[in-house]
């Protein structure tokens, strides 16, 4: 399927700048910094994850554990997919009991792949809370999630994606409203 | 990487591309850590059916093969030959054929005729996986002694990896030779030369009879098991004499490399192929590949059961 660019809604600033304030709002939130963690969701999550929490080692002068989490496994699309997508490593190398988990994914839409990152960290143990942290909630949810940090909303129709691009996997950092070339 | 999966099957490495190994070795990559959680246990096959039905005595492979299905939620029913109906005369293909229309999703078969799973495949529509099959192939143990040798070695291709055995009776050694030289690995078997054999050159092994020379400048040595259950007892030597030409000791140990690793697919005649200070010794690795074997069975599972069922 081909896309066609229609609007750029996010550059290398405004993308820095809302990680910025996301990491000031979960400073705010959970007083008790030594039980964070964060978990990004791959492939673009784990990257977002990463630069979170060095905006959180300035914001409070400490390294958080990080992680990463592959949700391929726990997809309630397998049957319907043509070829099994491929399965990458959940690294995820600290307790997560008793944490309060930040998780971390780029858009928020369906809110299908969240229910399936819930389902995969709790199979790591019992966190206390587990809070969601997106780059673009983009709206269209199909399940009773919310995120509650987002860099930015940006209303969108069904027939359009979202595109997040990063430096390390797509060269450049930058978020654009693409459409389905028909 | 840019390959899919789209066998239903999995019966043999001869004819698998060597993107296709590679699939399987990164896919199991990637499913190793879940055994090693506190609820080893992912939701990706739930509500299929595996059917695990061999007509060999087994623990490793089928416990292994079991291990990796409930790990990934799937509904597993083991049938035992000696309690089932082909004891009452019924031919493999209508047991089969029953077994599908209790709408199964995968067989994992283990018989003791070469060729008996590609019989079921082309016969019936669930997946097949050959848990070996005679003495042709056991590809799932090929993948995980490849699995293991490139964990420790970081690559496959240019490694001098030494089999050494009963070559002529061994699935073992077929897959790893299969699997191994695709990927670009130089193959030495060693053995007897009654059970070596002929013209197994063609496969692209190099072939010798003295088993310092397979020692020597080996980056992994495969000690095979001898399988008394399968020869004429003509071919074979001595059990004692056997042992003091092939079996691996401490005395022969100094001919290998100093990283040599040490490989056994189980189970080890203690004393035979494999004196107890080599088996529990420091290159031996024979642990790691019952352990990577879990994760090498789940990633087969998980592609072939991507594949949507048919029959021609």
């Amino acid at each position: 399927m081909r896309f066609r660019e229609k609007a750029k809604v996010m550059d290398a600033g405004q993308i820095d700048k809302a990680l910025v304030r996301i990491a000031h709002e979960i400073a705010e939130n959970n007083k008790d910094i030594g039980g964070l963690a964060i978990v990004g969701i791959r492939t673009r999550g784990a990257l977002l994850a990463q630069r979170l929490a060095e905006k959180m080692r300035t914001i409070v002068k400490k390294d958080l554990p990080v992680g990463a989490l592959d949700i391929t496994l726990y997809r309630d699309d397998l049957t319907a997919v043509a070829e099994q997508p491929v399965v990458h490593k959940t690294e995820i190398d600290f307790d997560i009991h008793d944490k309060v988990i930040i998780l971390v994914d780029d858009v928020l839409y369906t809110g299908r792949t969240v229910r399936c990152a819930l389902d995969a960290l709790i199979d790591f143990g019992r966190p206390k809370y587990i809070q969601l942290a997106v780059l673009v909630d983009r709206g269209h949810r199909e399940l009773p999630i919310r995120a509650d940090y987002a860099g930015k909303n940006i209303p969108t129709s069904q027939k359009e994606t979202v595109q997040v691009k990063i430096k390390e996997t797509d060269g450049t950092d930058e978020v654009v409203i693409a459409e389905k070339e028909e | 990487m840019a390959v899919s999966w789209k066998r239903k099957d999995l019966l043999d490495l001869e004819s698998l591309s060597t993107e296709e190994i590679e699939l399987i070795l990164q896919t199991a990559d990637s499913f190793k850590e879940i055994s090693q959680r506190p609820i080893k246990k992912v939701p990706t096959l739930r509500g299929q059916t595996v059917v695990l039905f061999f007509f060999e005595p087994s623990t490793r492979t089928r416990t292994s093969f079991e291990l990796a299905a409930k790990r990934m939620s799937a509904d597993i029913v083991n049938i035992q030959t000696n309690a089932s109906s082909l004891t009452k005369g019924e031919t493999l293909k209508d047991t089969a054929k029953n077994i599908e229309a209790m709408k199964v999703d995968i067989i994992i078969i283990r018989h003791s005729s070469s060729g008996a799973p590609y019989l079921l495949a082309e016969s019936i529509s669930p997946s097949i996986i050959n848990a070996g099959d005679g003495s042709h192939e056991h590809p799932t143990q090929g993948l995980l002694d490849i699995f293991t040798i490139k964990e420790h070695k970081k690559k496959i291709s240019g490694l001098n990896v030494s089999i050494i055995g009963d070559i002529a009776h061994s699935r073992v050694a077929r897959s790893n030779i299969w699997g191994l030289t695709k990927l670009g690995a130089k193959v030495t078997v060693c053995g007897p030369a009654t059970l070596m054999p002929p013209e197994i050159e063609r496969l692209g092994v190099k072939v010798t009879y003295d088993v310092k020379e397979a020692i020597e400048g080996a980056d992994v040595i495969n000690m095979l098991r001898i399988q008394i259950e399968r020869q004429g007892q003509s071919l074979f030597p001595p059990i004692r004499d056997y042992s003091m030409k092939f079996g691996l000791d401490a005395e022969k140990m100094r001919y290998a490399k100093k990283d040599v690793l040490i490989m056994h697919p189980g189970p080890i005649n203690r004393g035979i192929e494999l004196t107890p200070e080599v088996a529990d010794g420091p290159y031996s690795v024979i642990l790691e590949q019952v352990t990577n074997g879990i994760a090498v069975r789940m990633a087969v599972l998980y592609l072939v059961s991507g594949v949507k069922k048919r029959i021609e």
